[in-house]
């Protein structure tokens, strides 16, 4: 009873089970805890209190942590972090003819965006033309409409491809947009080693998520590869893919399943270059990743945090890679535009702050906040600025960029780290099992878990389970309504115009031998980009040339699970 | 006694738009609400929605829009059910769609729109009290074929 009679005496616990008997006990008489059921926004559980303890007994800093720009990059990719170099603010936009893009590009290179990224509409990135039955009612709705590299000239006016950083969200039809893009910096008169910027060209994640697809999986690795081996030799500092997890959380996933899909993903990316006769690290260092940040603060951190140490290791372990760029992993984070609600919008800010700021803790290389209409419409200048200037306010007054993974040794984050890599690869385990992420797929696997988790998310919701502000609870009649943007239908006659105008112009006689030369190179073993950049500078439509690889390679049609 | 039959109702994703997620847990919610529910599978066009309804004798058609087209593609559905003679398919919808063009789609013939945010209760709630099984008359339940 040593200490305990000299009144006012603090005598601490010495382990966790001590405390809940001595401490805990009494206080949860007093103050009972809430109700809530406390877990993430995947349903992970969360515990009361984190210690020492719940790091486990071959927790070791230096196997678990290492230090910044060191293997296995916990905690980031870079010595200095955001000292040396803030993130890349790189938000999102497209809309309309490629008129209007341009003009939007060079308002937001104007306002100290640092990067541009392109969105494409859905009849361009399902690899078909304006004119396209399917594609009527879609023109210029959800990005910029690109039919010929005549479009993609106007894209990118007045703006030198050798000075900016492009992201490109395309897929199924990646290869022929990068030629296109190819094209232009030729054009410009700048060297295709100087190009800079990322295609995003992860078509697995299509079948798994967002569904915009051409030809069936394995076809589609080909080109990729292609285009790897390519980049390789030609376009040395051009990210290659952007492997994404961001889809894959929209279409309603965990964290988890968000974390162990996407490397699964790069796996299977990984395998094939090799399969392909790549060395890995002639490839390895320019794949990216692409990820979420959804509400669940510390869970998100986690995950980003779990999904660099857990690449590094495959990286170096599996695939034997020598290079430090092929363990890194560098990604690109959007904030959850599946979190934002059309109910009191301008709550969304907050909501993206929130997201951001887990990015930014959680060693994101660039960031797209989302725009506060975006469950209304195309954002606005107005909203898109906000969002803008929301990374700008966390960058420079939050004082958060000054130090290296601030979070770092926090008991939490380090246990929650833990357990998103054990949890992720179990699922990699699984799906390894069934023969790898193809075989996964077309067995319906990962389709099925997500939507099984998208439900189960919406029940919680609807059954006020899980909170959603002004939705389930704090709704409100009356509803401040922003202004959005509006595309009007003269989009499409516009964007029909002018393809029937390069149609008219261009050389029939060398489009129809470029086609012919790429499909024959489709059905050897010829790399296919050279034979489609001819096709593109013959002014050949994205239609055009992707259908002209459908007699080799097929289309894809979804085994629909419900 | 005759015991009333269950709803059947067809869900679609309609155009190019993937984003399946909705459509998905609508029709999982009317399942789990004792309906039978025939969801298309992506990438159809309204003709294909169309001949798929008639085709399975559904008593209304959900259709999920996220991708903009909304103002296109719903009245086309509408069309098209007309020249086939089947107006009296109810068609509802949901997905990314302004509040301005609300009325305006409900005017064209579109019985419903329920936007982001809406709970799935509330969609089976409404399906209940506005859809009818089609050609359903309890004079004559046995000729229905």
């Amino acid at each position: 009873m040593e200490g305990s009679s000299k009144p006012g005496a603090v005598r601490g616990a010495r382990s966790k089970r001590e405390w809940e008997q001595r401490t805990l006990r009494e206080a949860l008489r007093h103050q009972p805890e809430r109700p809530d059921s406390f877990t993430t926004v995947s349903g992970m559980p969360i515990e009361r209190l984190y210690t020492p303890e719940d790091l486990g007994p071959d927790w070791s800093y230096d196997a678990r942590l290492g230090y910044p720009g060191e293997y296995p990059f916990t905690r980031g990719i870079h010595a200095t972090m955001y000292r040396g170099r803030l993130w890349t603010m790189r938000q999102f936009a497209g809309f309309g003819t490629a008129r209007e893009t341009n003009a939007r590009f060079r308002y937001l290179l104007q306002q100290g965006q640092t990067g541009l990224s392109v969105a494409f509409d859905l009849p361009t990135l399902m690899g078909r033309d304006s004119d396209d039955p399917l594609a009527r009612g879609e023109v210029g709705r959800e990005g910029v409409a690109i039919d010929t590299l005549a479009d993609m000239e106007t894209l990118f006016e007045s703006i030198p491809l050798d000075r900016v950083s492009t992201s490109m969200t395309i897929n199924a039809p990646a290869a022929v947009i990068f030629c296109m893009y190819l094209a232009v910096a030729e054009k410009q008169g700048v060297p295709l080693a100087k190009l800079r910027g990322t295609l995003q060209n992860d078509i697995l994640k299509e079948y798994i998520a967002q569904k915009e697809w051409i030809y069936p999986p394995r076809p589609s690795l080909r080109i990729i590869t292609d285009l790897m081996a390519f980049c390789a030799r030609h376009v040395p500092l051009w990210n290659t893919i952007s492997i994404s997890g961001y889809h894959i959380r929209e279409a309603g996933s965990t964290a988890v399943q968000e974390l162990a899909f996407t490397l699964a993903d790069g796996l299977t990316y990984v395998q094939a270059g090799i399969e392909a006769g790549l060395d890995v690290d002639a490839f390895a260092p320019r794949l990216s990743f692409f990820f979420n940040s959804h509400n669940d603060f510390f869970e998100e951190i986690a995950k980003f945090r779990a999904a660099r140490r857990m690449w590094a290791r495959f990286m170096r372990e599996r695939f034997g890679a020598q290079n430090p760029r092929s363990w890194m992993l560098r990604f690109h984070t959007q904030t959850a535009g599946c979190s934002l609600t059309a109910q009191q919008p301008y709550n969304n800010i907050v909501r993206v702050t929130v997201q951001a700021l887990a990015a930014i803790l959680g060693g994101t290389q660039s960031l797209h906040t989302n725009s506060l209409d975006e469950t209304l419409a195309l954002p606005s200048e107005q909203a898109v600025t906000i969002a803008l200037r929301t990374q700008q306010i966390l960058a420079e007054e939050s004082g958060v960029a000054h130090t290296v993974d601030p979070l770092g040794g926090s008991y939490f984050v380090e246990a929650l780290t833990d357990r998103m890599e054990r949890e992720a690869l179990d699922y990699i385990e699984r799906i390894e099992a069934m023969g790898g992420m193809v075989a996964a797929i077309e067995a319906g696997f990962p389709q099925r878990e997500i939507a099984e988790a998208a439900y189960r998310y919406q029940r919680e919701v609807d059954e006020g389970r899980k909170t959603i502000v002004g939705v389930n609870r704090y709704r409100m009649d009356e509803e401040a309504r922003p202004e959005i943007l509006r595309i009007g239908p003269e989009v499409e006659r516009l964007q029909l115009e002018r393809l029937a105008q390069v149609k008219a112009a261009r050389d029939e006689r060398r489009v129809q031998r470029a086609l012919a030369a790429l499909q024959q190179a489709a059905r050897g073993e010829e790399n296919l980009l050279g034979p489609m950049l001819e096709c593109v500078k013959a002014y050949a439509t994205v239609g055009e040339i992707c259908s002209s690889l459908v007699p080799v390679f097929g289309t894809y049609q979804e085994a629909t699970v419900l | 006694m005759v015991q009333e039959r269950p709803l059947r109702l067809l869900v679609g994703k309609v155009g190019l738009d993937g984003h399946d997620r909705g459509a998905k847990i609508i029709a999982r919610a009317l399942r789990d609400a004792g309906m039978e529910v025939v969801y298309t599978g992506l990438h159809q066009t309204p003709e294909m929605v169309v001949e798929t309804a008639l085709q399975e004798d559904v008593d209304a058609i959900a259709l999920s829009i996220l991708s903009g087209a909304h103002n296109y593609l719903f009245p086309r559905v509408l069309e098209l059910l007309r020249e086939r003679g089947a107006e009296d398919i109810p068609v509802f919808g949901g997905g990314i769609i302004p509040e301005e063009d609300i009325p305006g789609l409900k005017q064209a013939g579109i019985k419903e729109i329920f936007t982001p945010g809406s709970s799935t209760r509330d969609i089976v709630e409404w399906v209940r009290t506005h859809i009818k099984p089609r050609g359903w008359n309890t004079d004559a339940p046995q000729e229905r074929t």
